[in-house]
């Protein structure tokens, strides 16, 4: 960030405009956090306190009693267990898919580079669209199929550009080197590409990963069998369609109390993970877009 | 692959030599093809899929088995009542998230800033970051059981008095409603792009700036806002470019029935439609009419930026 001495003298006028900046990051950062302890207090009230609307930010009267509620649920366990095989198979496909397009089209004397980067940037700006993408999918037979949610997002333009443009900084006279050595590119990329780009490759895996994690539209596109449910198709149902498993509310009349905190627990089980690893990986996040943004 | 590896036939000399580079190159070729193959099916596939759009589709006939319709789907979908609607609440979104949602993370990054204090400044950082990794369906779930009628947001307005408000139920809560929601996911992310920017601009001008006596909003008004006002173009432009096509992911989640009227979209009615109901030939029809507009807005803010800014996409 740019520096300004820090002896500069303060008008007036830039007291105000400092305490105004501070106000607003304040401000910015509350309406941030207040949502996420809001419904961690919640979800381990009493749900009679949340109920009558007691609760606001501190819990009142502990329990745990949401939460075991929540994880008695076998289906949450199944699209649980939906979700992570499609965020680690999911992700190998894109890490492959993606760092060898974008090896070949750092290769700046490949000869089609130009026309396939071309033909590559048009699809973010002109796509067929969401019936005729459904009816191929459908057509190859992935309807129903775990594959429907990894095959059709095996890349993403924009992680794609990234990753190349991060290949590109790499110096050719290493490319050089290792050919005079007598190594052909599947070499090259695998020995002296690849090491040389963990940092990108980390970024990379972090961005598919939280994509599959949160994506939710195509499972609703392509599956409609509850066995193969991702995790945040369990959530929609639970979150906004307000269904709920006999399971979780086994007395009827308490129905409505119940429900509220054990929708807020179900929002914890399921972002938890997320908010455990999101401080010690969030500077990679910020890589990415800093590469991305290089190249606009 | 084989074609790729075998040597070419010693035919023709244009062919040959194309067939002599594909030679030399056919590691890359090898390493590209999965790629290739991919966009091939999985991005032209479905352009090429657009013809159902003038046809009658049935999926026993394929996609090229239908009688040919011509424009009637586009005809259709223009005559009818709910054109005008989607296409104005399209717009509408679109246009209220250029003027709130597309001006707030600038406005959080000059003033992050503008923060001298170091620990401060991260934390800030890495806490407004967060809501974007929260899953769209986890932010519509929390501002749909918030702002529901047993919800805390209505516990406070009858602690005031009031009657209680049915906001996921009111046509004109809808759009406030996505907007707010949709300034909470992204502020923070998407104003690292303008951060990088500004540690872009030389320290010298601010320097200088100080020198000649320049206050910190003037500092910012001349040395930051030019600085960054190429980004701010390049983003312009993209948000312009998709000006048919707002978070339907979110509004598919967000809308019911009753707000129809001022949250359904051409996206939504595409898949309600064409996916919902199965009029597959109609509801690609329209989609296609979005994308087009699309690219031809994309294509015309490009030309506009380059002669009056001299930024532009490509």
């Amino acid at each position: 960030m740019a520096k300004r001495k820090p002896f500069q003298r303060m008008t007036p006028g830039d007291v105000v405009f400092t305490a105004f900046t501070y106000l607003f990051v304040c401000f910015i950062v509350l309406i941030t956090l207040y949502p996420f302890i809001f419904i961690i207090s919640a979800s381990i009230s009493d749900s009679g306190a949340v109920a009558r609307a007691e609760v606001w930010l501190w819990p009142k009267g502990v329990n745990f009693n949401a939460y075991s509620r929540v994880l008695e649920d076998p289906k949450l366990w199944t699209s649980y267990a939906n979700t992570i095989f499609i965020v680690i198979v999911g992700t190998i496909v894109n890490l492959f898919m993606t760092t060898s397009l974008a090896y070949v089209l750092a290769r700046r004397k490949f000869s089609a580079r130009r026309v396939l980067m071309m033909l590559i940037t048009f699809t973010m700006f002109f796509s067929g669209g969401m019936v005729p993408t459904f009816l191929l999918v459908k057509n190859i037979g992935l309807l129903n199929s775990r594959w429907a949610l990894i095959i059709p997002a095996a890349i993403s333009t924009y992680n794609l550009i990234v990753t190349r443009t991060f290949f590109e900084g790499i110096p050719d006279s290493l490319h050089e080197a290792a050919t005079i050595d007598g190594a052909n590119e599947l070499q090259i990329m695998a020995r002296v590409f690849l090491p040389l780009s963990k940092p990108i490759l980390a970024t990379m895996t972090l961005f598919y990963a939280v994509g599959h994690w949160n994506s939710y539209f195509n499972a609703m596109l392509y599956l409609s069998r509850e066995e193969l449910y991702p995790l945040q198709i369990y959530l929609r149902n639970i979150l906004i369609e307000y269904e709920m498993s006999e399971m979780m509310t086994d007395v009827i009349q308490d129905r409505d109390e119940v429900s509220q905190t054990i929708r807020y627990a179900t929002i914890m089980v399921s972002t938890l993970p997320i908010l455990c690893i999101y401080p010690f990986v969030q500077k990679y996040f910020v890589k990415g877009v800093m590469i991305g943004a290089v190249k606009g | 692959m084989k074609k790729k590896t075998e040597r070419p036939p010693a035919s023709g000399g244009k062919m040959r030599r194309i067939g002599e580079i594909i030679y030399r190159e056919r590691y890359l070729w090898l390493i590209a093809l999965p790629g290739i193959l991919w966009y091939a099916i999985f991005t032209y596939g479905p352009m090429y899929g657009l013809v159902i759009a003038f046809e009658q589709y049935s999926p026993a006939r394929g996609i090229l088995g239908g009688p040919w319709v011509g424009f009637q789907w586009f005809l259709q979908f223009f005559n009818s009542q709910f054109c005008w609607q989607l296409i104005r609440n399209t717009l509408l979104l679109s246009i209220y998230s250029l003027i709130f949602s597309f001006p707030a993370p600038i406005l959080l990054a000059i003033l992050l800033n503008e923060v001298k204090c170091g620990w401060f400044k991260k934390a800030a950082q890495t806490i407004s970051y967060l809501p974007h990794f929260i899953s769209t369906v986890i932010v519509v779930g929390m501002v749909v059981n918030f702002l529901a009628v047993d919800g805390p947001v209505n516990a406070l307005i009858q602690m005031s008095g009031a009657e209680p408000v049915n906001f996921m139920a009111k046509p004109e809560w809808f759009r406030t409603i996505y907007i707010a929601s949709g300034i909470w996911q992204g502020i923070g992310w998407n104003s690292i792009i303008y951060l990088a920017a500004i540690s872009g601009i030389d320290s010298q001008l601010y320097e200088a700036a100080t020198v000649d006596g320049a206050s910190r909003l003037r500092q910012i008004w001349s040395v930051t806002i030019p600085g960054i006002l190429p980004t701010i173009t390049i983003l312009l432009i993209m948000n312009v470019g998709n000006i048919l096509s707002v978070g339907y992911e979110k509004i598919i989640l967000m809308y019911n029935s009753a707000t129809y009227e001022t949250a359904d979209v051409i996206n939504t009615y595409v898949y309600r439609r064409g996916i919902g109901i199965g009029d597959f030939s109609f509801g690609a029809a329209v989609g296609m009419f979005q994308s087009v507009v699309n690219l031809i807005v994309i294509l015309a803010a490009n030309t506009v930026s380059r002669k009056v800014s001299e930024t532009s996409l490509w």
